[in-house]
């Protein structure tokens, strides 16, 4: 009996420790990857040909959910509005719901399942067919070489998407909201433009949306670098990346809209 | 540098990108009516503010002349201090009255300014001295049922003898 809780106490010890200790891991990678980025002056070739990979690949996908993204804005809003009487806030609505959640939140979500998931494969399998490897016996460093470019290229291509996905958001709200259902256009960019802080509204949501590139690049990277070289490995790591990456994302944009937008 | 054909499709995808944030800023957001322009201060103290908040915009006429900087509690006559920031375009006399104003019914705060006769005009830091304060829906309320006990009670009064 002793024993038995002596073991669960020491597999509860294990699972914390190993749990901290790839945390701890993890933020050191990191550091390491930010402490190389010199790189990306040196040779701006290498994220320019990643801000391809990343940003132009994910672009239509982007595009279209962020007009979609509006359509239904534009339609769930002006049915709860119109029961207010004031559907001419329909503009302001779609705005704000935009470019200070929806915009940088389902941006990130669709770029860890379109763009970090290729990382973690490409990663995993370069890793799988020891190129890292013989990139190390050639003293080229991978970190350098392979992350860091990667890493920089989702920091600049996901505040990007993120903005065209909100534009195209409030494209399409005003094409359903004024084109379609007959609010008056002047009404809709007024209120609009009267209830959107520059700073405080869409300044905040490229914080957010840069926050949230680094953090699902980083995990992307991170799981693709550190996957086992099979297989199943590279699969598992795939999966993590879009399990951990989305979970994170969510997370991060409670904590950013608290301290943001609670006063 | 060699140039790649991904250069073309890379500048396009950071220029749409760009052009959304710009988008973003001029269509969605206020920065074509930001006004970058120079400012003057001025200071007016009110009873109650009822809900105005920084930022607020200031009109005369309508017309949005500048907006509140800020507004702090003044323990030495246990006033609403409220700094204006306006347009050093517009000019108004030093009896300038100021109104805490409400637009719709349940929407959002500004002040009114109403333009004097007084032949100097109000320089920077200077001080409104004519102040109306906020409309509070509690105290209406209360006054307005106030009244109609006092109407009531007379009427009645009468009656009973």
């Amino acid at each position: 009996m002793r024993n038995f809780l002596a073991d669960r106490i020491t597999d509860l010890g294990t699972f914390v420790r190993v749990n901290v200790a790839s945390i701890g891991h993890a933020a050191k990678m990191f550091v390491v990857m930010l402490g190389r980025s010199s790189i990306l002056f040196k040779r701006f070739r290498l994220v320019a040909d990643q801000i391809f990979f990343l940003g132009n690949y994910s672009f239509v996908i982007i595009a279209v959910s962020g007009l979609f993204v509006g359509f239904v804005l534009g339609l769930q809003g002006y049915y709860t509005l119109n029961k207010y009487g004031s559907e001419q806030a329909l503009g302001l609505l779609v705005a704000l719901s935009l470019t200070r959640e929806l915009g940088p939140v389902v941006t990130a979500l669709l770029f860890a399942g379109r763009a970090g998931t290729s990382l973690t494969a490409e990663i995993g399998l370069m890793k799988a067919g020891e190129q890292l490897s013989a990139m190390e016996m050639m003293a080229v460093d991978p970190i350098t070489r392979v992350l860091v470019p990667r890493l920089w290229g989702g920091i600049i291509a996901m505040p990007l998407l993120a903005a065209i996905f909100s534009a195209l958001g409030i494209v399409g709200g005003y094409l359903v909201g004024v084109v379609l259902i007959g609010v008056d256009s002047g009404a809709f960019w007024s209120q609009m433009q009267g209830g959107v802080d520059v700073i405080k509204d869409i300044g905040n949501g490229v914080v957010k949306s840069v926050v949230f590139g680094i953090a699902v690049t980083f995990i992307a990277l991170y799981q693709g670098y550190e996957s086992k070289a099979t297989p199943e490995g590279v699969s598992l790591a795939t999966t993590r990346t879009v399990v951990i990456s989305s979970l994170t994302v969510l997370a991060l944009d409670f904590l950013l809209t608290a301290v943001m937008f609670s006063t | 540098m060699k140039k790649t054909v991904f250069d073309f499709w890379v500048g396009l995808f950071v220029a749409i990108g760009f052009l959304a944030i710009l988008f973003l800023a001029l269509k969605a957001g206020n920065m074509s009516s930001f006004s970058f322009s120079k400012t003057y201060t001025i200071v007016a103290s009110f009873d109650n503010i009822g809900g105005l908040k920084p930022r607020a915009p200031i009109k005369s006429a309508g017309v949005v002349v500048g907006r509140v900087a800020a507004i702090e509690f003044d323990d030495q006559n246990y006033l609403a201090r409220v700094v204006f920031n306006l347009d050093e375009r517009y000019r108004f006399p030093k009896d300038t009255s100021a109104k805490i104003l409400t637009s719709g019914i349940l929407g959002e705060q500004y002040i009114g300014l109403e333009a004097g006769g007084d032949a100097q005009y109000l320089a920077e830091g200077g001080k409104i001295t004519q102040t109306q304060s906020a409309m509070v829906l509690e105290s209406l309320i209360s006054q307005f049922l106030y009244n109609k006990a006092a109407d009531s009670g007379q009427n009645s009064s009468p009656e009973k003898k």
